[in-house]
């Protein structure tokens, strides 16, 4: 029911074609995907089991990362505003610590953590399916893999991703006061009305953006390599393997687009 | 009715199917017989639609479905059960939910109704009061009966069954073929068995094809292809090592 990647030597010619096709496979996947998100009726069961599995089983590894995340970025931000600017000066590192953790390392963070956590697990189980037989099964007894699988998967990944990211901010920016203004007695005041007069409420929906698209990459990434999976054991391990690696690489060269697409701040 | 003419597939260079000419008619009971890795498989596989053919066509009932899209597709599958060679069970769904797959997506029935017909199709089979179990707690031949109950259960024309001895001892085996054999008569239904397992073959088919090098290369009644004096179908019925088969 897929196409299907042909192996040869790695001529220039070859690698091309090769690239190509998957690009095909991939956007057949992904507008297959979308086409089928507005089609009704929505696996409900699979989206809720979904949500729990993407979103509350991510939370403890989401809040750790989160919370180191902060305490490290607050740490190097502390000192380069002692060191470039004075002494006395780190207080004014608070907004500067929001900024970067809302609109950057958070969704990056928690994009990679769920392509790790949740994307190979999807790769792997629909790619059990596939080598089973389950896939065909579900042909066979009239549903649609992609209606079935897919998309509860992506609309949860795109809705708990946000979700997430919202919590991770919350940890973030909570471990860079902590960092601050407990361990290294900075100024409490000052750090906190600098982070509420500079920190806009477009820095962190524009995260919660990104987020969605990490959600919608992940999905799909994994997706795809489960549904094309052969071989056997061999050929799981292989698609949880390139999700992960292609669901992280395009996470961050999107991350990248998105962060010049999107506008810096909606303030005039 | 199933028609197949001149089927021709390949996966890159290897020529899978090369000409395949079949009619199966209503109600009867077709065994194709052949190798391991011969193509049995990939044959049935374009009869439900799995598998879209590089040439030749197929018609179901008179329809060709040759080149029908995959929303097609869905309504034309709906006269077919299958029952897959490893059972295909959802391991995610208990043996209940996995009965009334297919009834919720190709019926209308309420839900009260749907778990009878869930109750009947697993007793047919001889299994009760097991719904609530999952497919990792039942035993190989529970797993087939069980498959062959969710094939069933939305009374199809048409059921196909890959290898439904193969993985299971001879008893359980016999047990699935007179199961086969009691589908055939109550529900009026039209098989087609692929297996390499001859005995089985003998007992649950009206007509027997050989598959061998990508062709049917006969197609009788069981005291046809047990008398026939094609070198390879004796070879393949006395299962000897020596003989015109050299792939194997």
């Amino acid at each position: 029911m897929n196409t299907k990647t042909p192996n040869g030597p790695l001529s220039p010619g070859n690698v091309f074609r090769r690239f190509f096709l998957l690009l095909g496979d991939f956007g057949l996947v992904f507008f297959q995907t979308l086409r089928n998100i507005f089609r009704k009726p929505l696996e409900k069961n699979i989206f809720l089991q979904q949500l729990e599995e993407v979103g509350v089983r991510s939370l403890p590894v989401v809040i750790l990362t989160s919370a180191f995340g902060g305490l490290v970025f607050s740490l190097q931000t502390y000192v380069g505003f002692h060191r470039y600017v004075g002494p006395g000066s780190e207080a004014y590192g608070g907004p500067i610590i929001s900024l970067g953790l809302c609109k950057e390392f958070i969704p990056i963070l928690v994009g990679l953590m769920v392509s790790g956590r949740v994307g190979s697990a999807m790769a792997a189980e629909i790619g059990t399916m596939k080598i089973t037989e389950q896939i065909d099964a579900l042909y066979s007894l009239g549903a649609d893999p992609n209606k079935y699988l897919v998309v509860p998967r992506t609309l949860a990944c795109i809705f708990m991703l946000p979700c997430l990211t919202l919590f991770g901010d919350a940890i973030g920016i909570t471990a860079g006061y902590f960092y601050n203004v407990v361990l290294m007695k900075v100024n409490g005041v000052v750090y906190l009305r600098n982070t509420l007069i500079y920190l806009e409420l477009w820095d962190i929906l524009s995260g919660l953006i990104k987020a969605a698209f990490f959600g919608l990459i992940i999905a799909i990434v994994g997706c795809w390599q489960g549904m094309k999976t052969e071989g056997g054991a061999k050929g799981v391990g292989k698609a949880t393997t390139v999700t992960v690696v292609v669901a992280s690489i395009s996470i961050l060269i999107v991350n990248f687009f998105l962060s010049k697409a999107l506008p810096a701040t909606l303030s005039q | 009715m199933i028609r197949i003419e001149n089927l021709h597939k390949s996966f890159g260079n290897n020529k899978v199917l090369l000409g395949i000419n079949l009619k199966i008619e209503k109600g009867e009971s077709m065994c194709i017989i052949g190798q391991s890795g011969s193509g049995k498989s990939v044959l049935i596989k374009h009869m439900i639609g799995l598998l879209k053919p590089d040439e030749g066509k197929i018609f179901i009932d008179g329809m060709e479905v040759t080149g029908l899209g995959e929303r097609e597709w869905m309504s034309v599958r709906k006269k077919f059960g299958m029952l897959f060679q490893g059972a295909a069970l959802f391991d995610s769904l208990t043996v209940g939910q996995n009965v009334r797959f297919g009834l919720e997506r190709y019926t209308d029935y309420s839900d009260t109704h749907i778990d009878e017909i869930v109750r009947d199709s697993l007793e047919k089979v001889g299994l009760i009061g097991i719904e609530h179990l999952m497919p990792h707690e039942l035993s190989g031949g529970m797993k087939k009966r069980v498959a062959l109950a969710r094939a069933i259960a939305y009374s199809p024309e048409i059921v196909l069954y890959d290898e439904p001895s193969t993985g299971i001892d001879p008893i359980r085996a016999d047990a699935i073929n007179d199961m086969i054999i009691m589908l055939k008569k109550e529900m009026k239904i039209t098989s087609v068995v692929i297996t390499h397992d001859i005995i089985s073959a003998y007992k649950v088919s009206d007509r027997i094809a050989m598959l061998y090098q990508g062709k049917i290369i006969q197609t009788g009644s069981p005291e046809d292809i047990r008398h026939s004096d094609h070198p390879v179908i004796q070879q393949f019925i006395k299962g000897e090592a020596q003989g015109p088969i050299e792939n194997w």
